[in-house]
Formats: structure tokens, C-alpha cells, sequence
């Protein structure tokens, strides 16, 4: 364990992350992105049931959920904001503030701890030079955070890149992940 | 098998007999491999007798519990004018378990099979299959074998020809291991906190959208195809030692080992075997010390413990432990078992909902006690306080998250009291392997 880069219970300090930045807030569901919701709303027979969808197809639109976001779902699902909030703050995989263009997750639970994953989140952070986890590096391309199991448990340490999920990550293979991200 | 994937020639390969054949995952490679034969007989069946051959073929749920499927499936009561459904527990997020990722991403349509069987035997038209979020693979072939089951109508609203209705869904979770718990994932699935619900009511009276409900985990489900083409009996022979547990079992492997994957073998199988033979024993130079045999909710077996189980529901209990998930975890003597127990406590903590006092506060306590322990800062008096935590959080809580945080940290204590007791003495823990390399 290195005490240095492992938070306490707390979240990790969110408060570089500047939310103004991002511009005022464009609606995510309409046109084809309004048809696949309302496709989704076909599988449930309540209209909150597609709330977790909903909320990850603003993610996949924004690259965060904002308090507009989950304003526009609450909206089209019937919800009150506060309750949609009170949802999203439950999960961990919604970015409540906007995250760098690569969102780096190391497992670290105890089956990847102990075949060196605490080796890999300290390369990591110095490799994308994001000082800290939770943080984003000066350039905006990397965020790196430390995750409970990931479910590759036989694959230590797995990482995941955004959407793409990588098994076997080593301290030496970290430079060459970094190299040949666009 | 490990990998690549090259089964060992002691293992029974009936769910795992085509993982990493790519092929498979198309529905017309799965459809030479034998694909939806099942079904398709399952649908000429009554669904009262698909029950009974499951029950007969004495198949026990292989998420954890090991409740057994057929039973759980005769609670659903046909005829009482109520939509019934069926959820499919892929949140698959034990540490040390594996097994129904390996499942989902090379046998995807074997999944899709399984819950249109499981649906049509408990007279539920929709079925749900609730993946965690961060299962991108599995999710992708999950979504693509639904898509071509679809278009093949194979489900849908007239299932192969069948006139019934059945539609199976894929549901995407957001992060909380919580939601693998039963309740938890029904009211995620209805869009909520996936915060653990009192029972009972059980989820067969009033289960997701407060109708009757089964949910029954990816293994379980999958594993009814080829009891329903070969029968019962040919199930219920498949048992090297108690004959309460039958069949084949996924084991996933990880850790301190050779050979880490997942392995399918017969249950009953002497686990000294398996760990030696079939995951090829302890790294170059090292030894094995402790297994968490069935993810990180079970209690720690010693070796000596660990040696003598056969591997099945009643022999890890027998062993001190209990078979879970099948999740393996393999601990070597170059890991402080401290440092260990420590993480599968701040994972605990981080993952309990909050819901409940013993829970949300004992989880943080105990992990803020054991880092202060492997930090070499503990008191002589922290262990009995571990111990008293450990109780005071056991079988108190509306869901077991509190007592699966409590397990380890008491059978680790008991166990390895001498580990912990040197750190506290202000003595470092030298790996043994520190010599050897």
C-alpha cells in the first residue's frame, strides 16, 4: 500500500475540475438519441426504469452528467431533479464533473493488490502526469482513479481506458498504453 | 482452463467447452455447436416439467447462496393474472470472481438460451440480464447475441414459433456491487439507489415492479440447456462426493498462482489437486499460505484447511470456508495477510449502501482500525475490538454486505493472529520470498 496516492474513505477532491468551462448545456435527447430512448422505454413497464440508461447515454453525449443533464432526464422520465441526483451520486461510473479525454481505472482490490496493481496506479499517475488520483492532468487528457474490483480478477491488474477494457497491465507496459492513445 | 484456452484434461468442460472459439459467439456458430436445441425443447415442454427436471437434476444456485434453482422456480405460481419476470444477476462483482464474464463474452447466446428457458419454465414473458457497467466486453456480446436472437426470432413475440412471448433485455448497472445482492438489483433495475430490501416480502411474491420475480445468476441459468438435452440423471451423476451438490462449477482463479483462469470441474473434486495440478502451484519460489476459495465473502482457509476440502457446497464448510461465487482468491507467504485483509475491508466500506448502522459504520471502522494495524500504529486492544465490530455486524443488517465484511477480517484474525500480533509488537512483516529473490 503506498499512503501517498491511496485517499482516505472520502471521495477524492474533485475541486480542479472547473464545470463553468464547458459552455452552456446543448439537450442531449433529440433526433436519434430521442429514438433510442424512447425504444428503451418499450423494455419497461415504468418510465423510471430507464433512468440508469438515460443517464448513461448523457454521459456518452457530454462525457459527464451535469445538474443540466439530470434536469433533462428528470424531465423527460417524470422525475423531480433532486431525485434523479440522489441516483446518480449512488453509482460510482456517472462523472458528476467534467473527467479528461481518457478516464483511466485501476483495480486495486485485494486479488489485483496483491499481484502489484499499487505498481501500476503509482506508474500511471506519474506516466500521464495527473499528480494525484481523481485529478486531471494540465493538458486535459487523463484522469486516473483507483476502482474496487473490476471482475478480471485472473487478468491483474486490469484497466480500463474509457470503454476499452485492458487485462494484464504491468508497471512496464504503462508507457506504451499512454504512446498509442490518440 | 488457463490461458490460452487449453482445458486440462481432468477438467469436465460442459459450460466452458468453447471458451475462445470466437465462432461461438455468432449465432450461427453457436447454432453448430448445438445451439437452441434446448429451447426448442424446452418449448414443446410444459413448463411444470422443465421445473421438475431441473429439480430432479438437483442443480443449486451458483452465484453464492446455492439455493437450489429448481425449488426457486416452483415458487413462481402460474396462473395469478400477474406479469411474471425473470432477472438474470450478471453484476458479477465478488473479488476473485470471473467466471460469468468468461461466460458472457465467448458464450453469449448460451446466456440468451438460458434465460428464455428459465423464463418460459417460471411463465415470465421478459427477461432482464443486469450487467455491471463495467463489463464493456460481456455487454458488447451480450447486446449483439440479443440483436441476432431477435432478428432470427428465436425470442421475441412469437418465440421460435413457439406462439409464446419472450423477450429478454440487457440492463446496463452504473458501479455499486451492491446491486449483485437480489433485492438490490430489482431496484436498480426500476431505477433506484440499489439500496438491499427487507425480506420478505421474497422476490416470488413481490420482486421487480413489485411482481413475482426470479433471479438466478449467469451460471445457473446457463447450466439448464444441457440439463434439459441430456437429462437429470446424467446431471445428478456428476458429483464426486456429497450428493446434494451435482454437476459441473466454474472456478475462477486468481492471485499467487501458475496458472490463474477459470476452471470447470466435477464438484467434489479435491481442491489440493486442483491447486497444484490444474493451476500449476505457487510461483518460482514461493508457497502458498491462505485461499479465499469462493470471493472475498467467505472465510480464509489455512492450507491445511484448504488441502483437505473436496470442492463442493458441503465440503468447504466442512473446510472452514464456504464455496460463494467460486471465486479463488490464492494467497502466497510474500503477502502480509494484514495488508490483504485491510483492502477487503476498504472494499467493503466503499461498496455498503449506507442503509444500515452496523454496516456503514462498522465497515469504516474496521478498515480504519486494520490500515492503522498494517501501518504499524495498532494497540493490543484493536484485535478484540475488531472482534466485537465483527459480531456486532453479523446477521444485524437488512442485507449480508455487513457480515461479508465481517468474515474475513474474523476468520483472518483467528487464522493469522500471529501476523497480526507481530505488526502490532512493532515488528515489519518480512516476505519470505524476500530471501529468495
Amino acid at each position: 500500500m503506498t499512503p501517498d496516492l491511496v485517499g482516505d474513505l472520502e471521495s477524492p477532491d474533485y475541486a480542479s475540475h472547473d464545470r463553468a468551462a464547458h459552455g452552456p448545456y446543448t439537450p442531449v435527447f433529440t433526433g436519434d438519441v430521442k429514438r433510442e430512448l424512447d425504444e428503451l422505454l418499450t423494455h419497461y413497464p415504468t418510465k423510471m426504469a430507464a433512468l440508469l440508461p438515460a443517464l448513461w447515454i448523457v454521459q456518452r453525449v457530454h462525457g459527464w452528467v451535469s445538474e443540466e443533464g439530470m434536469a433533462e432526464v428528470a424531465g423527460l422520465l417524470e422525475l423531480t431533479p433532486a431525485y434523479v441526483k440522489g441516483v446518480v451520486t449512488f453509482y460510482t461510473m456517472y462523472h458528476q464533473h467534467p473527467v479528461g479525454k481518457y478516464f483511466i481505472q485501476v483495480c486495486t482490490t485485494s486479488p489485483c493488490g496483491i499481484c502489484g496493481a499499487e505498481d501500476v496506479v503509482k506508474a500511471l499517475v506519474r506516466h500521464t502526469n495527473t499528480g494525484e488520483l481523481g485529478l486531471t492532468s494540465p493538458d486535459g487528457r487523463f484522469t486516473v482513479i483507483e476502482v474496487e474490483c473490476l471482475g478480471a480478477c485472473g487478468f491483474a491488474t486490469p484497466v480500463m481506458v474509457n470503454e476499452e477494457f485492458i487485462e494484464s497491465m504491468t508497471p512496464d507496459k504503462v508507457p506504451e498504453l499512454l504512446a498509442r492513445l490518440p | 482452463m488457463g490461458y490460452p484456452h487449453h482445458p486440462n484434461p481432468r477438467e469436465t468442460t460442459v459450460l466452458s467447452k468453447h471458451f475462445g472459439e470466437a465462432d461461438a459467439r455468432t449465432l450461427d456458430g453457436w447454432k453448430k455447436r448445438g445451439g437452441y436445441k434446448a429451447l426448442e425443447k424446452a418449448l414443446g415442454m410444459q413448463p411444470a416439467d422443465i421445473v421438475n427436471v431441473v429439480k430432479e437434476s438437483g442443480l443449486r444456485g451458483r452465484g453464492g447462496a446455492g439455493f437450489p434453482t429448481g425449488m426457486k422456480w416452483s415458487f413462481m405460481k402460474p396462473g395469478d393474472g400477474k406479469p411474471h419476470y425473470l432477472c438474470c444477476n450478471a453484476d458479477e462483482s465478488e473479488p476473485g470472481t470471473f467466471k460469468d464474464r468468461e461466460l458472457m463474452r465467448w458464450t453469449p447466446h448460451a446466456l440468451v438460451e438460458g434465460c428464455a428457458i428459465g423464463a418460459y419454465a417460471i411463465g415470465a414473458e421478459t427477461a432482464y440480464v443486469y450487467i455491471r457497467g463495467e463489463f464493456t466486453e460481456p455487454l458488447h456480446w451480450m447486446e449483439q447475441a440479443v440483436k441476432e436472437a431477435y432478428a432470427a426470432g428465436i425470442i421475441g413475440k412469437n418465440a421460435m414459433g413457439s406462439g409464446k412471448r419472450i423477450d429478454v433485455h440487457v440492463h446496463k448497472g452504473a458501479g455499486a456491487y451492491i446491486c449483485g445482492e437480489e433485492t438490490a438489483l430489482m431496484e436498480s433495475l426500476e431505477g433506484r439507489r440499489g439500496n438491499p430490501r427487507i425480506k420478505p416480502p421474497f422476490p416470488a411474491v413481490s420482486g421487480v415492479f413489485g411482481m413475482p420475480t426470479t433471479i438466478n445468476n449467469v451460471e445457473t441459468l446457463i447450466a439448464a440447456a444441457p440439463i434439459l438435452m441430456n437429462g437429470a440423471e446424467w446431471y445428478k451423476k456428476m458429483s464426486l462426493s456429497n450428493p446434494k451438490s451435482t454437476g459441473t462449477k466454474l472456478f475462477s482463479v486468481c492471485g499467487n498462482v501458475q496458472r490463474p483462469g477459470t476452471y470447470e470441474v466435477v464438484m467434489g473434486f479435491p481442491f489440493k489437486e486442483f491447486l497444484y495440478d490444474l493451476c500449476g502451484g505457487p510461483l518460482h519460489g514461493r508457497k502458498f499460505k491462505a485461499v479465499i476459495p469462493g470471493g472475498a465473502s467467505v472465510p480464509i482457509q489455512t492450507m491445511e484447511e484448504a488441502e483437505a476440502t473436496l470442492m463442493d457446497y458441503e465440503g468447504f464448510v466442512a473446510g472452514g470456508s464456504m464455496l460463494g461465487s467460486g471465486g479463488v482468491i490464492v494467497i502466497d507467504d510474500a503477502q502480509p495477510m494484514v495488508t490483504v485483509i485491510a483492502r477487503l475491508a476498504r472494499f467493503f466500506a466503499h461498496e455498503s449502501c449506507g442503509q444500515c448502522t452496523q454496516c456503514r459504520e462498522g465497515t469504516a471502522w474496521t478498515t480504519k482500525i486494520l490500515e492503522r494495524i498494517r501501518d504499524g500504529e495498532g494497540t493490543v486492544e484493536d484485535l478484540d475490538t475488531l472482534l466485537d465490530i465483527g459480531e456486532q455486524m453479523t446477521g444485524k443488517t437488512i442485507c449480508v454486505l455487513s457480515d461479508s465484511c465481517a468474515v474475513p477480517v474474523i476468520s483472518g484474525i483467528k487464522k493469522f493472529r500471529g501476523e497480526f500480533e507481530a505488526l502490532i509488537q512493532g515488528r515489519r512483516f518480512h516476505p519470505v520470498t524476500a530471501a529468495v529473490a
